[in-house]
């Protein structure tokens, strides 16, 4: 049933999003991937378009999946699962449960957890540059590919040294998208 | 009432407080990009500096509730200070408000989408484009790492789940990042009882 999976796959991903918008990035790829709703590349044309969208990505991304698996209702669904654990969570900390995040015990938990997540968000960030530098097969090297990540890397993090706050994230994806298209050629 | 939505820097006198907190979020979802921390600006000029809903060091509190809460923060601030006006009723309209854009303009998007890829050079483009986004994600991570404590046990959690996803991804193992989450609070709780119970006398509450 395809609107339980739906439901119960972002529920997950609500209940454990730590650590900001990326935070969920991991979480998404790994539900829609053992569902198998989306594949890698499928994934991060999506997290772009979230990021050229307004709102937070890991909305967009629920409300891509649920439609593009279910229309309308699974939009709906998804998106509804996605936010109702921080809705939920929210308003438990604030009707009765104020002490419960200065609850020493709570507290050591988020210790290790936080961390936690962003060492898997840099690695899968580091696994999708490495994928895509490496081709589909195994062990042969994309040199376009290579050629591309490291002059956008270099531009991104190089703009951040010559002026405050650097290269916005949109204006690297219209960058990337330009370059794609200069590599790999119009038609 | 068709007028007085056009006209919205009026203070929307008579307005249904219900109607005012969902089209307040409504207005934060449609005009940030990129979520998260760009949100949190938008929300504390409207319901803080414009209608004083909540106050500064309210949303100080609320940055810091959001930090040890799951899911994205603009989310946990609309509940917050929807329900701080309405109960639960304004929480609903202020989360649903703040959803709702993004929602409408994805589903839009998306129906374009399937067939958009399926020409060349927007093909092209998205090779690109999925190098970008690797990096954006990468660069959320340093940044993170950036504001964490550097202190060995965070640095290490860090470090061992760094190799552990790392090595997932690689042999295609399905174990999935909660597990790695879940042990890695379980480690810090059992660290964390583990002192404890070395020196009972010395419990902080």
């Amino acid at each position: 049933m395809i609107y339980l999976e739906l439901f119960i796959g972002f529920l997950k991903v609500g209940l454990f999003s730590f650590g900001g918008a990326y935070g969920a990035i991991p979480l998404i790829r790994d539900v829609v991937r053992s569902y198998g709703w989306l594949g890698d590349d499928a994934l991060s044309c999506m997290i772009a378009v979230g990021e050229s969208t307004p709102g937070p990505i890991m909305v967009n991304l629920a409300t891509y999946v649920g439609r593009s698996q279910a229309g309308l209702p699974g939009a709906l669904i998804a998106t509804t699962a996605v936010v109702l654990p921080s809705f939920v969570v929210i308003l438990l900390v604030m009707i009765l449960l104020r002490k419960w995040l200065e609850n020493p015990y709570a507290q050591a938990v988020l210790r290790g957890l936080k961390p936690c997540v962003i060492g898997i968000v840099l690695a899968t960030g580091a696994y999708l540059i490495v994928r895509n530098c490496m081709g589909t097969s195994c062990g042969k090297v994309d040199v376009t590919a290579t050629a591309m990540a490291v002059l956008l890397a270099g531009i991104y993090f190089g703009s951040r040294k010559r002026w405050k706050g650097g290269l916005s994230p949109i204006a690297l994806i219209v960058l990337s998208a330009s370059l794609g298209i200069a590599f790999y050629g119009w038609r | 009432m068709r007028g007085a939505l056009l006209r919205r820097p009026l203070p929307l006198v008579g307005m249904n407080i219900l109607t005012e907190l969902f089209l307040t979020f409504a207005e934060i979802g449609l005009f940030t990009f990129g979520g998260g921390y760009a949100m949190i600006a938008l929300i504390e000029r409207s319901c803080v500096e414009s209608k004083r809903w909540i106050s500064h060091d309210e949303m100080m509190d609320i940055t810091a509730i959001a930090e040890s809460t799951p899911g994205p923060i603009a989310i946990n601030c609309a509940t917050y200070v929807g329900y701080k006006r309405k109960g639960l009723a304004g929480a609903v309209a202020a989360t649903v408000g703040i959803v709702l854009p993004s929602f409408c303009i994805i589903f839009l998007v998306s129906s374009f989408l399937d067939n958009f890829l399926e020409i060349a050079w927007v093909a092209h483009s998205f090779a690109g484009i999925k190098i970008a986004v690797g990096i954006l994600i990468f660069d959320a991570a340093v940044k993170m790492i950036g504001k964490m404590p550097k202190k060995p046990f965070p640095l290490a959690v860090t470090g061992g789940a760094f190799c552990a996803m790392m090595l997932i991804n690689i042999f295609a193992v399905r174990i999935s990042s909660i597990m790695l989450m879940l042990a890695a609070g379980m480690l810090s709780l059992s660290i964390f009882l583990a002192k404890r119970s070395r020196r009972p006398e010395g419990g902080e509450r």
